[in-house]
């Protein structure tokens, strides 16, 4: 199981960004692509544990699945595959190679508690200068 | 009083592991050496696989693997009656080699002295996936005795692979194995894959394999060197 040092990817990176921004995480979004080798129920496990004793203990993960995309070279077209264990056009029935989305491991987006005391905001008469 | 809001990042989580294995390329390409990572389940005949390899590619090129071990030191030990310099990384807990722990145990190695350099991953058909270990090829080895629907229970590490060995050939007749059946499922998951089948034990079908790895050094070399 790798999901556990996965995780702790992704809260090493959600910390580096909300510390960046002086804000305190209170979700993060992953997308997660079905050919990314990681197992969501052992990530969202992993997740909580990796979440210990940092400031992002009690928050939560929320994975967007991502569906394999091929681009298939007899339709000319990208389609999404029903499943991982066949890689062929869904439509034509063509194998196909050409993986166009389903790898990602990415978090694209943090839900922040905005606490107007701990804004970190440039004063305007800054700006200039 | 606070509200929350969404805000994009975009941050790929393997990053540092995909920036560390571009360089591992890079270097390999240098040092014109050809890097073949191996994976597989535990208990496949993996290091067998290896010690053959290693041992008949020998008397025509400068050979070295490295290996990846939960905790023992067996695999090395048994490699290095190959006479090839072998060096074990002991990964302790963790199921997967990632490019930082070849990087670090490729450190004092002079790389552009070797042809092959072969990475044994830890035996697993789940983690390795994930992580780019800069290789050259990737190979992932099934044995008769595991089944012909392996790469239908493991589709995202044979699709992450370039080329695929079946061996234990020996044994095929023993457990009935369905060679066509088994085809079809790599040709499944992985359409377009080379494969290799093969009995590492008997030496039945290991020259083509070996030819096929010598081609590959040849046209890895003709590309590194434009």
């Amino acid at each position: 199981m790798h999901e556990l040092s996965i995780a702790m990817g992704i809260v090493d990176a959600a910390l580096d960004e909300s510390q960046r921004r002086g804000v305190q995480v209170s979700a993060v979004h992953l997308r997660l692509g079905a050919l990314s080798g990681v197992i969501k129920d052992a990530l969202m496990f992993s997740y909580e544990v990796a979440c210990q004793d940092t400031p992002l203990q009690g928050s939560r993960l929320i994975v967007v699945d991502v569906p394999v995309i091929v681009f298939c070279p007899h339709c000319l077209n990208e389609r999404e595959l029903p499943s991982v264990q066949l890689f062929a056009c869904p439509e034509c029935g063509a194998p196909t190679m050409d993986v166009r989305q389903g790898k990602e491991l990415e978090v694209f987006a943090l839900e922040i508690q905005e606490e107007t005391g701990h804004e970190v905001e440039v004063p305007e008469s800054e700006v200039q200068k | 009083m606070s509200e929350p809001r969404l805000v994009e990042v975009r941050r790929n989580v393997l990053k540092q592991n995909d920036v560390t294995a571009r360089a591992l390329r890079e270097q390999f390409r240098t040092a014109g050496v050809f890097v073949v990572s191996l994976v597989s389940s535990p208990g496949s005949g993996k290091t067998t696989f290896l010690e053959k390899t290693l041992t008949q590619l020998q008397p025509r090129y400068r050979v070295a693997a490295l290996v990846g071990d939960l905790a023992t030191e067996n695999d090395a030990v048994r490699l290095a009656r190959s006479k090839a310099p072998v060096k074990q990384i002991t990964t302790g807990t963790l199921c997967h080699l990632e490019a930082a722990m070849v990087q670090n145990a490729l450190q004092d190695w002079n790389l552009g002295s070797l042809d092959f350099l072969f990475i044994e991953n830890v035996g697993n058909l789940v983690c390795p996936s994930s992580y780019d270990l800069g290789e050259n090829l990737r190979l992932v080895l099934m044995s008769v005795t595991e089944g012909e629907d392996k790469p239908l229970k493991y589709p995202t590490i044979f699709n992450s692979a370039d080329v695929a060995v079946v061996t234990k050939n020996e044994l095929a007749d023993a457990v009935e194995f369905d060679w066509d059946a088994a085809l079809r499922s790599i040709q499944s998951v992985r359409p377009g894959m080379q494969i290799f089948r093969l009995s590492a034990k008997t030496g039945e079908g290991m020259e083509e394999y070996l030819n096929f790895l010598s081609q590959q050094l040849v046209e890895h070399r003709a590309v590194a060197h434009i």
